[in-house]
């Protein structure tokens, strides 16, 4: 149904005698339904006919308006309706105007984004636009999050980037993906999420646990990447990009293309390859780094007022060599890595990827539908389905040595039904959830199983409210219980069994002895209740609080509960606990908003307590053939996580703007009062930009990226005895590394080629001093440095 | 209207529930055990004057489990032996291809080289009595002169070592890098 709002305002002002027309109404034009500003708005004021266009970030100012004063302003831009806006100019206003886009391409709104609109009302969130997704076109996911406050990463070498979110990450973080949770064995400290950075639209990031329809563990925060908006008109159009980096010496090719009917019909076809080959560090070669990313997706699907129907599939691959230098047999190789100031294998550059290696497959399958039943309600229900297959090889003898030494089959089912109404004042939205999940080990790799065979069954349900007080003051509360049924089978060596006490503890699991081995049967069950209770307070036009305080429950994750062996990775045997417990976390965020003309701020600090929370610590040395290794145990503790995110703004005229962002979070073990391990050091990043829409668009920023040496982390050294040397020597693998400066420099000019392309050429220097350094939080730190200095070149077709 | 519609949820569970209670068996299939690969349980070195062998050997059945290495080290007249060095992994049947790993150390000769040190009292010297492809020593077979004391023998092998960086050939791992295989030592008293 079209419905244009058209200008019809008398406005009859009888206050003409002596009035002060110096007055002036500034503000941003944003697209109501994602935030995105709309530059080149035309702003007319009908009464006195002046007008006015809104520059690059959708600021606009219009000035000698008179006081006490009601004027029409109508607001126009290519891609939206018209609208027309009354105000009475009592001061010096400040009024931001949110246009919807053509109704159309709202309609298309309600199957794909609507869900996503309101996260959860009472946590400020962090949205990553197609543009700034676009300059990590050749990089990843976690590091385009990155860019956020708040958010770090686990990184293992520079392929594999986990986001970390106020200091939490793995499975501790939900990772939805076109309204999917990802099931990908996120638990591994050493899985990245299976996600395309260039599939994405647009990316939410809900650092809380309160948006309660996607799961109630979410004690970090939740990640929600959408695919990109498809207007119900007729129309065909695309984007290439391709991108070539120096560091590498690889590139990026990304397509989409999308058809799209005004009866509502459309369809999109997306796919990306990525290749590189080795990387280098400021002054080396990063043997065995290169990786190879194949990507596609699809969508298609109808789009009506009423009801909506769209199927989509994603198919992500990815094979990444892990760094060579760091495969680590026991402690006397880890401490000639560690001694070394350089990796133990540089080889020439190569293009090939060796061992180790990681060679990953992920499909998802989602079919949603959903039917409007009147103007408030509505009732959605999707069913996915996802693979994931992962394997990772390791340095292997003889005729192994091209068997995986990891094989791990993960099949999820998962069916949702939503309805989301409102009851009067209130909106809710209510919802159920069943999952089922199949783990197949391959017992073929020859290496004793890191994850054990298990089906898991899990059953949610959940209710949220909103309820807006008064003008100024929106509340929200939330509910959510989930069941987590696991039927595991696992074999256990007898001597590990024993060890730990299992066989005088649960004699009633084992199934039968298999030679050295004991196959049993747990069955875990787990209950957890989650909640979310919060508010936004609208303190002025100018500025906003957010208040929120989430209750989240997460059951322990596979490796938790199982692991019992070496992990060659990190040269360590890892020992989890069949005893666990759910954790439980209580956050409390608060956010201070404040957009003005000039000045933009946000500040969120937060603490985060969790009882039971599951950790992993050094408990003693083992001796194998090998020589000795570390034992690390997890153990389950209270853990408190505190800290602060700020961004702000300053505009300095239409052409410039600084930037400045910072992030700390400190962690604690609350029973040890010791500091918790891989917390983030202290980041701050600070960015110059200038932008030039008169001369083709042109954007140059010059970002400085602060990163401070952790100066608060668990000594988790150890002592060896070196019997060649017959000496004793502490292996540090503790020991933060020191603090680090990168510059990065970005550029991008926009060229116009027909009616209805474009040309973006965009060149950018990342690590522009070719500056040395570690990263804490990078598992590779010890062996070797970090990127090196890396040009970028992108051409970017609009279509 | 708007009330019934409230009850779908609510038939949505109903219905995921009897369809999980219809399957009373919710085990996955029963997976077959692991065996293990490339595991080296056992290392024996076998040290022999042409009349009389001596066996040093050292026994860790359950790899990286908590259970203890068993180590047997041997008292030995001073003189000059022949050693051979044999690797196994008795998790796997011994009809099994696995079950010596020497040979598969043997057929990736390039790729591997064993070093030996003498602990502070025990006296003896080693030297390479083996040559792989390329010329270099493997050292699974290789010459002891023992003189006095007793100590620790050591026995590392490497995997993929730079077996031409200097000091390597002669049995010196210093430069060798590559990655540790095998490390363990055995006392040992000369008479």
């Amino acid at each position: 149904m079209r419905k244009y709002i058209t200008a019809v305002l008398l406005v009859i002002s009888f206050m003409v005698n002596s009035q002060n027309c110096k007055n002036s109404v500034s503000g941003k034009v944003t697209d109501l339904h994602d935030g995105s500003v709309l530059s080149g708005a035309t702003l007319v004021v009908l009464e006195t006919g002046q007008s006015t266009l809104s520059d690059f970030d959708g600021s606009y100012k219009l000035n000698d308006l008179c006081q006490g004063q009601n004027y029409s302003v109508k607001v126009m831009h290519a891609s939206c309706e018209t609208m027309t806006f009354k105000l009475k100019v009592s001061r010096n206003l400040n009024r931001d105007f949110k246009l919807e886009h053509h109704i159309e391409e709202l309609n298309e709104i309600i199957v794909s984004g609507k869900a996503y609109e309101n996260q959860s009302s009472s946590v400020f969130e962090n949205k990553l636009s197609t543009e700034t997704l676009e300059r990590f076109s050749t990089a990843s996911l976690g590091d385009a999050l990155k860019s956020l406050s708040g958010v770090s990463s686990l990184n293992k070498g520079n392929g594999i980037v986990k986001p970390i979110i106020n200091g939490l990450h793995s499975s501790r973080i939900i990772m939805i993906n076109n309204g999917v949770r990802m099931q990908d064995q996120e638990w591994g400290k050493e899985h990245a999420p299976n996600i395309d950075v260039n599939a994405v639209g647009k990316l939410t990031l809900v650092k809380s646990a309160s948006a309660l329809q996607y799961g109630g563990d979410a004690m970090g925060g939740i990640i929600i990447a959408e695919g990109l908006k498809i207007p119900v008109k007729d129309s065909l159009f695309g984007k290439t990009s391709i991108s070539a980096a120096s560091n590498g010496r690889g590139g990026v090719f990304t397509s989409q293309l999308t058809k799209s009917t005004k009866n509502g019909w459309y369809g999109a076809l997306q796919g990306t390859v990525k290749r590189f080959g080795d990387l280098e560090s400021s002054s080396y070669v990063m043997s065995n780094t290169g990786l190879m990313e194949k990507d596609f997706s699809l969508r298609w699907g109808v789009n009506r007022f009423n009801y909506g129907l769209e199927a989509y599939y994603a198919y992500y691959s990815t094979e990444i060599g892990i760094l060579r230098s760091s495969h680590a047999h026991g402690a006397a190789d880890q401490i000639r890595a560690i001694n070394s100031n350089v990796p133990l294998v540089v080889r020439d550059f190569t293009y090939d990827i060796g061992y180790p290696k990681q060679d990953v497959s992920h499909h998802l399958v989602r079919i949603k539908a959903f039917k409007k039943l009147n103007n408030s309600s509505k009732l959605s229900l999707q069913y996915d389905y996802q693979k994931n297959h992962r394997f990772e090889y390791d340095i292997r003898v003889g005729s192994d040595r091209d068997t995986p030494a990891l094989d791990l089959e993960l099949d999820t089912h998962t069916a949702l039904l939503d309805f989301k109404g409102a009851l009067g004042s209130f909106d809710f939205k209510t919802g159920v959830m069943g999952r089922y999940q199949n783990n197949f080990a391959n017992p073929d790799t020859g290496i004793r199983r890191l994850i054990p065979d298990y089906n898991k069954y899990d059953f949610g349900i959940y209710g949220v409210l909103d309820f807006k007080i008064n003008e100024r003051l929106q509340s929200e509360g939330g509910f959510r219980f989930d069941y987590t049924y696991m039927d595991v089978l696992k074999y256990y060596r007898n001597t590990f069994w024993e060890d730990r006490g299992y066989d005088v503890l649960f004699p009633e699991l084992v199934i039968e002895q298999v030679g050295s081995q004991v196959l049993t049967n747990p069955r875990l069950e787990f209950s957890n209740v989650s909640a979310t209770l919060g508010f936004k307070y609208q303190i002025d036009d100018n500025s906003n609080l957010f208040f929120n305080h989430a209750i989240a429950s997460r059951a322990p994750n596979p490796s938790e509960l199982f692991s019992e062996g070496l992990h060659h990775a990190i040269a360590r045997i890892e020992l989890g606990d069949l005893r666990f417990d759910s954790e439980v976390g209580h956050k409390t965020a608060i956010t201070y908003e404040l957009s003005t003309e000039k000045f933009n701020l946000t500040v969120n600090p937060f603490i985060n307590n969790i009882q039971d929370f599951i950790l992993i610590e050094p408990t003693g040395i083992r001796q194998t053939v090998r020589g000795n290794f570390q034992v690390w145990e997890y153990r389950q503790t209270s853990a408190q996580l505190l800290g602060v995110d700020l961004d702000a703004i300053f505009k300095i005229n239409n052409n410039f703007k600084l930037s400045h962002q910072l992030s700390l979070v400190k962690g604690y073990d609350r029973n040890s009062e010791l500091p918790l391990i891989n917390m983030p050091p202290v980041t701050t990043k600070n960015e110059i930009s200038h932008t030039n829409k008169k001369l083709k668009n042109l954007k140059i920023a010059l970002q400085s990226e602060y990163v401070f040496a952790q100066n608060e982390y668990p000594e988790t050294n150890f002592d060896v005895y070196l019997p060649a040397l017959e000496t004793t020597e502490t292996v540090d693998i503790s020991t933060p590394p020191s603090a680090y400066h990168l510059l990065n420099l970005n550029a991008s000019m926009d060229f116009k080629m027909t009616n209805t392309s474009s040309l973006t050429v965009g060149l950018g220097i990342a690590n522009l001093l070719n500056t040395s350094y570690r990263n804490y939080l990078n598992l590779l730190r010890f062996y070797s440095d970090d990127l090196g200095r890396n040009f970028l070149l992108n051409l970017k077709f609009n279509y | 209207m708007k009330k019934q519609i409230l009850l779908i949820p609510f038939l949505v569970v109903a219905l995921i529930f009897t369809g999980c209670s219809d399957d009373d068996d919710t085990t996955p299939n029963t997976p077959d055990p692991v065996n293990e690969q490339e595991v080296i349980t056992t290392v024996e070195v076998t040290l022999s004057d042409g009349t009389n062998s001596y066996l040093l050997s050292w026994e860790d059945m359950d790899g990286d489990g908590p259970g203890e290495a068993e180590i047997s080290g041997a008292t030995i007249p001073a003189g000059s032996y022949s050693g051979d060095i044999q690797l196994f992994n008795k998790t796997v049947d011994p009809s099994d291809d696995e079950y010596v790993v020497t040979a598969e150390i043997l057929e990736e000769d390039l790729d591997h080289q064993f070093f030996f040190s003498a602990g502070t009292g025990l006296n003896v010297t080693t030297t390479y009595t083996d040559m792989d492809s390329a010329g270099n020593p493997i050292g699974q077979q290789f010459s002891m002169t023992a003189t006095s004391g007793s100590g620790d023998f050591n026995v590392v092998l490497l995997h993929e070592p730079d077996k031409n960086a200097a000091g390597v050939p002669d049995g010196d791992m210093t430069n060798a890098a590559g990655d540790t295989d095998v490390n363990i030592v055995f006392p040992i008293v000369v008479q």
